[in-house]
C-alpha cells in the first residue's frame, strides 16, 4: 500500500544536469583568446551554481525522503487503528474518515475539461446558434462582437499585439488551449448565473467566439471530437516558469551597501497621476502636486439604510430584507443607493413609476426604447410580470437574467426597489 | 536654533522650555501644564462599558479609518474584484481577518460548515467526501503564512501610480492557520492510483460560482499545503473562505482556493483560465510565462509612507516596514534614505514562520532634510530584491504579476511623503 516517492526527486537531478550542461556547451564555444580568462570565470560560475544546484536537490530529496517517512507513519497508524478493535472506519484510509463518493456525486461536481479533451461531454453547436446565445446570455457584458462592454473581457481580436506596448490578449489571440475556453464558459459564466449553460450552448459559444476572432468560418460546428485538437493560435507561445535561469542566478549575490549609484533624481510621481482613491481621515497623500482630489465611493451602506428606513412600514422590514437578499441575483449588472450607476443594467433607483426606458445614457434594447415611446410605466405590476419571465415580457431585452419563480421573491424585490427614490 | 531640536530628552528633561514654532504641540514639551494631566477627566471619573455590551467587539472609534480599501476604476464590477489591506496602519505582522484584503471573482458566498462538502476525487484509491466535521477529526497544524496576490503592485509596472502603501502593497495579508496538511486527506484516499507521483497534479476548486481552479504540483501538495478551518484563532471570515480555504506557503494568493469543495488527482494540469489566460505574463518578444507559483523575496516600508506621513519633525524617527518571501525566510533587509547610494541593514522583528510576514525596523534620527526611502530584502536562499528596472530589463515592460521591485518613497522637508520612481 505503501507509495515510494522516489520518482519525485530524479527529475530534479536530471534537469539540473541539463541546464548545466547547457552552460557549459555555450561557455565552451570558440571564442578569441582574450576572452579565454573570461570563459574560466564562467566556467567557475558554472561549477559553483552545479555545487548549490545538487545541494538544493539534495535538500530537496531530503524533505521527500521526511515526506515519506510521514505517509509511512500515516499508514502504521491505520495499523493501529485495526488492531486496537472497534473499527468504524468507512473505508480502508488511515483514518476511515469521510464516506465513498458516489458516480453521481462525481459526475456532478468533476465537470472539469483538460487540455487533451478528456471530460468534455457529448454535444456539439455551431456558429449561427452560438450567435443567438451568445447575444442572450453573453453579449450584455461582452459586446455583439465579443469586443468587450467598459471594463468586461474583450475575447476577440488583438492577433499579432502580443510584443507590442500593450498587448491584446484575447481568447484568440492568447488563450493556448481550446478546452480551457470550454471549462470556463460552462462552469463559471454567464456571471451572476454560473453553472446554467447546456453542453450544446456551450458548444455553440465557444464556436461564436472563435468565428468573432477569424477563425472559423460561419458554417463551422464545434463538438466534443473536433474540440480538443483545434489548435489556438497562440498554443505555443507559453514558456513554463524560467525565473531561475533568468534571473535568481544573477540576483543570488551580496548586495552593493555605498556609493552604489552616483546620483538619483525622481523620474516619475505618483501625484502627477490623481488616481488614487480618497484616504478618508486627514490623509495628505493627494495633496502634493494635484488640484483635484479623486472620490471615494465605498461606503453607500449608510444612505442605503437610510432609504430603507424611512419608505418601510414595521411589517414591511422583513419583506425588505427578504428583497435585499434577492437582489444579489440582479447586482452583478444593476447598482441601487447612493451613488448607483449604470453598470450592465441602468441603475434602479426611482424605478417604481419611472418610464420604462428612461435612465439618462442607458443603452436599451429596441423592446425597452418602444416602450418608452409608448409612455409605459414600471408600476409594482409590470414589474412582477417582467421579473416572472424577462424575455417573455419583454420580448428582445439584452437582460440574460432567467426570472424569479417564486412569486414571494418577486414581492420581496419589488418592496426592496421601491425603497430606492431617485 | 537647530541646537535646540538635536536633543529632544534634554529639552524635555528642562521641562517648560520654548520650543520654535514648527515642532507638533505635545511631543517634546509644554510650556503651560497640560489639562488632560491637570484636570479630572470623564474616562477617569465615570464608569465604562460593562461586559454584556460587546459580545464581539470591533476596534474602537477612533480607529474607523483603518479600513480595506478598493480602487474603483481597477474593475469593472466590485464583485469580481479587490481591495486593499491598510497596512499602513498596522505594526507586528499578523493580519486581523477584518482589514485583511479580500479577492472574488464572483463574490464572497455564505457557506455553511452543514452545507459544506469536500470532495477527493480522480486519481486514487478510494474517491471520498468530507463533511466539516470529519476535517476537524484529522491531525491538524498551525502555521503563520503570508498571503499576497500576484498582482501586488501590479499596478505600479508602468511608473509610480497609485499614491499609498495601501495600494501599491496591500494586496497581501499574514495569518495564523490552524489546518490539517493536504498530504494527510490525499492519502486517506490513498495515492496508491496515482502511480509515479513525480508528474501528478491536484486541480483544486472552490464551491463559489467562479469555481476558481487551479492545478498544483503533487510535489507541492505533499509538502506544506494546508486545508484550513481557523485564521487568527477564530473561524475563517466568510470573505477568506468560510468554513475551509487552501493555504499554499509562499504561494500566489489565487492559488489559496477559497470555499475549498474539490480536490482532484490528475496526470496533468488542468490549463484552467486562471492558469493561462490570467496568472501569466508577457515578455518583449510576445512569449508568455506560465507557472510561475512562487512569490519572490519582496519588502516595502510602510511608515513613512504616502499615508504615514512624519508629524513629529526632527528627531528620533522609527522606519518601519515588511518583508516576506515565498522561498522561506527572510534573513536581512537593507534601507536606504538616500535613493540606493547608500543602505544600511534594518533591525528585524520576530519571525514566527518561515514564508510568513517580517517586520522590520530602522531607529533613526531625521535631520530634517528630504528622503527617498527604499528598503531592499534578502531570503534564506541569497535572493536580493531586485529594482524595478532590473525586472523590467529581465521581463520587458508588459508584466501585469509578480512585481517584487524596491519601493521608493520621497519624503519632504514638511514630513509629507509620495510614490514615486528614481533613476
Amino acid at each position: 500500500m505503501s507509495k515510494s516517492l522516489s520518482g519525485i526527486y530524479l527529475p530534479v537531478f536530471g534537469g539540473i544536469a541539463l541546464v548545466c550542461s547547457v552552460a557549459v556547451a555555450v561557455a565552451n564555444r570558440g571564442y578569441g583568446d582574450s576572452q579565454i580568462e573570461t570563459l574560466q570565470t564562467r566556467l567557475a560560475q558554472v561549477e559553483a551554481q552545479k555545487a548549490a544546484a545538487l545541494t538544493e536537490a539534495e535538500a530537496s530529496a531530503a524533505r521527500l525522503a521526511e515526506l515519506e517517512t510521514r505517509l509511512a507513519e500515516l499508514e502504521s497508524k491505520a495499523g493501529n487503528t485495526v488492531a486496537g478493535g472497534e473499527p468504524v472506519a468507512a473505508h480502508e484510509g488511515a483514518f476511515g474518515l469521510g464516506r465513498p463518493a458516489l458516480p453521481e456525486e462525481i459526475a456532478a461536481w468533476d465537470v472539469d475539461v483538460l487540455p487533451d479533451g478528456r471530460g468534455l461531454p457529448e454535444g456539439s453547436g455551431d456558429v449561427s446558434t452560438g450567435e443567438e446565445v451568445f447575444a442572450e446570455k453573453c453579449a450584455a457584458c461582452h459586446g455583439d462582437f465579443a469586443e468587450g462592454v467598459d471594463n468586461w473581457p474583450v475575447l476577440a481580436g488583438g492577433f499579432g499585439t502580443l510584443a507590442d506596448e500593450d498587448p491584446v490578449k484575447t481568447v484568440g489571440s492568447y488563450w493556448p488551449y481550446l478546452t480551457t475556453v470550454w471549462d470556463y464558459v460552462h462552469r463559471s459564466m454567464p456571471f451572476g448565473e454560473a453553472g446554467t449553460l447546456s453542453a450544446d450552448e456551450t458548444y455553440a459559444i465557444v464556436a461564436y467566439i472563435l468565428y468573432s476572432n477569424d477563425l472559423v468560418d460561419d458554417e463551422f460546428e464545434l463538438n466534443q471530437d473536433n474540440l480538443a485538437t483545434f489548435e489556438m493560435p497562440n498554443r505555443d507561445g507559453f514558456v513554463i516558469d524560467d525565473r531561475p535561469q533568468r534571473e535568481y542566478a544573477e540576483w543570488r549575490t551580496e548586495p552593493c551597501m555605498e556609493n552604489c549609484k552616483d546620483s538619483v533624481e525622481i523620474t516619475k510621481r505618483a501625484t502627477f497621476l490623481d488616481v488614487t482613491p480618497d484616504h478618508g481621515g486627514d490623509s495628505v497623500m493627494n495633496s502634493a502636486d494635484t488640484s483635484e482630489t479623486p472620490t471615494f465611493t465605498a461606503a453607500n451602506a449608510t444612505a442605503e439604510e437610510v432609504a430603507s428606513a424611512d419608505a418601510a412600514d414595521a411589517g414591511d422590514a422583513e419583506l425588505i430584507a427578504a428583497g435585499k437578499k434577492v437582489f444579489k441575483k440582479c447586482s452583478a449588472c444593476h447598482q441601487v443607493g447612493d451613488g448607483a450607476k449604470n453598470k450592465t443594467g441602468p441603475h434602479l433607483n426611482g424605478l417604481i413609476g419611472r418610464t420604462i426606458g428612461s435612465v439618462d445614457g442607458f443603452g436599451y434594447s429596441s423592446v425597452f426604447k418602444q416602450a418608452n415611446e409608448e409612455g409605459r410605466i414600471w408600476d409594482q405590476a409590470a414589474l412582477d410580470a417582467f421579473l416572472a419571465k424577462p424575455k417573455a415580457y419583454m420580448t428582445g431585452t439584452k437582460m440574460s437574467f432567467a426570472g424569479l419563480k417564486k412569486e414571494q421573491d418577486r414581492a420581496a424585490l419589488n418592496a426592496y426597489l421601491a425603497t430606492f427614490g431617485e | 536654533m537647530d541646537d535646540m531640536f538635536k536633543p529632544s530628552r534634554r529639552a524635555f528633561l528642562r521641562g517648560g522650555a520654548a520650543i520654535a514654532a514648527g515642532s507638533v504641540a505635545g511631543s517634546v514639551a509644554a510650556q503651560e501644564a497640560d489639562p488632560l494631566i491637570t484636570e479630572l477627566q470623564d474616562w477617569a471619573s465615570y464608569t465604562g462599558a460593562g461586559v454584556d455590551e460587546t459580545p464581539y467587539g470591533l476596534p474602537i472609534r477612533f480607529e474607523s479609518d483603518v479600513v480595506r480599501r478598493n480602487v474603483e476604476w481597477l474593475t469593472a464590477s466590485p464583485i469580481s474584484s479587490i481591495n486593499f489591506t491598510p497596512i499602513h496602519a498596522l505594526d507586528g505582522t499578523i493580519t486581523p481577518q477584518g482589514c485583511a484584503f479580500e479577492r472574488h471573482h464572483s463574490g464572497a458566498i455564505e457557506l455553511s460548515k452543514q452545507d459544506y462538502r469536500l470532495m477527493i476525487n480522480g486519481l486514487v484509491d478510494r474517491p471520498l467526501v468530507f463533511t466539516y466535521d470529519d476535517l476537524e477529526r484529522f491531525p491538524r497544524e498551525n502555521h503563520v503564512y503570508f498571503c499576497e496576490c500576484a498582482a501586488n503592485t501590479g499596478m505600479e509596472w508602468a511608473g509610480a501610480q497609485l499614491n499609498g502603501v495601501q495600494f501599491t502593497h496591500g494586496m497581501i495579508h499574514n495569518m495564523e492557520y490552524a489546518g490539517v496538511p493536504l498530504r494527510v486527506l490525499l492519502q486517506e484516499a490513498g495515492l496508491d492510483a496515482a502511480g509515479d507521483l513525480s508528474d501528478k497534479w491536484v486541480y483544486v476548486e472552490g464551491a463559489d460560482a467562479s469555481s476558481n481552479g487551479r492545478s498544483i504540483p503533487m510535489e507541492k501538495a505533499l509538502d506544506d499545503v494546508l486545508v484550513a478551518f481557523k485564521a487568527n484563532g477564530e473561524a475563517l471570515r466568510m470573505e477568506h473562505g468560510y468554513p475551509v480555504r487552501l493555504v499554499v506557503p509562499g504561494w500566489e494568493g489565487n492559488m489559496w482556493v477559497k470555499w475549498l469543495r474539490r480536490i482532484e488527482v490528475t496526470d496533468a494540469a488542468v490549463e484552467s483560465r486562471e492558469e493561462t489566460s490570467k496568472y501569466t505574463d508577457v515578455y518583449a518578444d510576445g512569449t508568455a510565462r506560465k507557472w510561475t507559483w512562487v512569490m519572490d523575496a519582496k519588502s516595502v516600508i510602510t511608515s513613512p509612507s504616502p499615508q504615514m506621513p512624519i508629524r513629529h519633525g526632527k528627531g528620533p524617527l522609527v522606519i518601519s516596514g515588511l518583508a516576506w518571501s515565498g522561498h522561506g525566510r527572510i534573513t536581512r533587509v537593507d534601507v536606504s534614505k538616500d535613493g540606493g547610494i547608500t543602505w544600511e541593514t534594518a533591525r528585524l522583528g520576530k519571525q514566527l514562520d518561515t514564508k510568513a510576514l517580517t517586520r522590520f525596523y530602522l531607529d533613526t534620527e531625521w535631520d530634517g532634510s528630504p528622503m527617498l526611502l527604499q528598503s531592499r530584502a534578502m531570503d534564506e536562499t541569497g535572493y536580493v530584491q531586485p529594482t524595478k528596472d532590473q525586472l523590467r530589463e529581465k521581463r520587458g515592460e508588459n508584466s501585469v504579476y509578480h512585481n517584487n521591485c524596491i519601493q521608493t518613497w520621497y519624503v519632504n522637508a514638511e514630513g509629507i511623503a509620495e510614490n514615486v520612481e528614481v533613476s
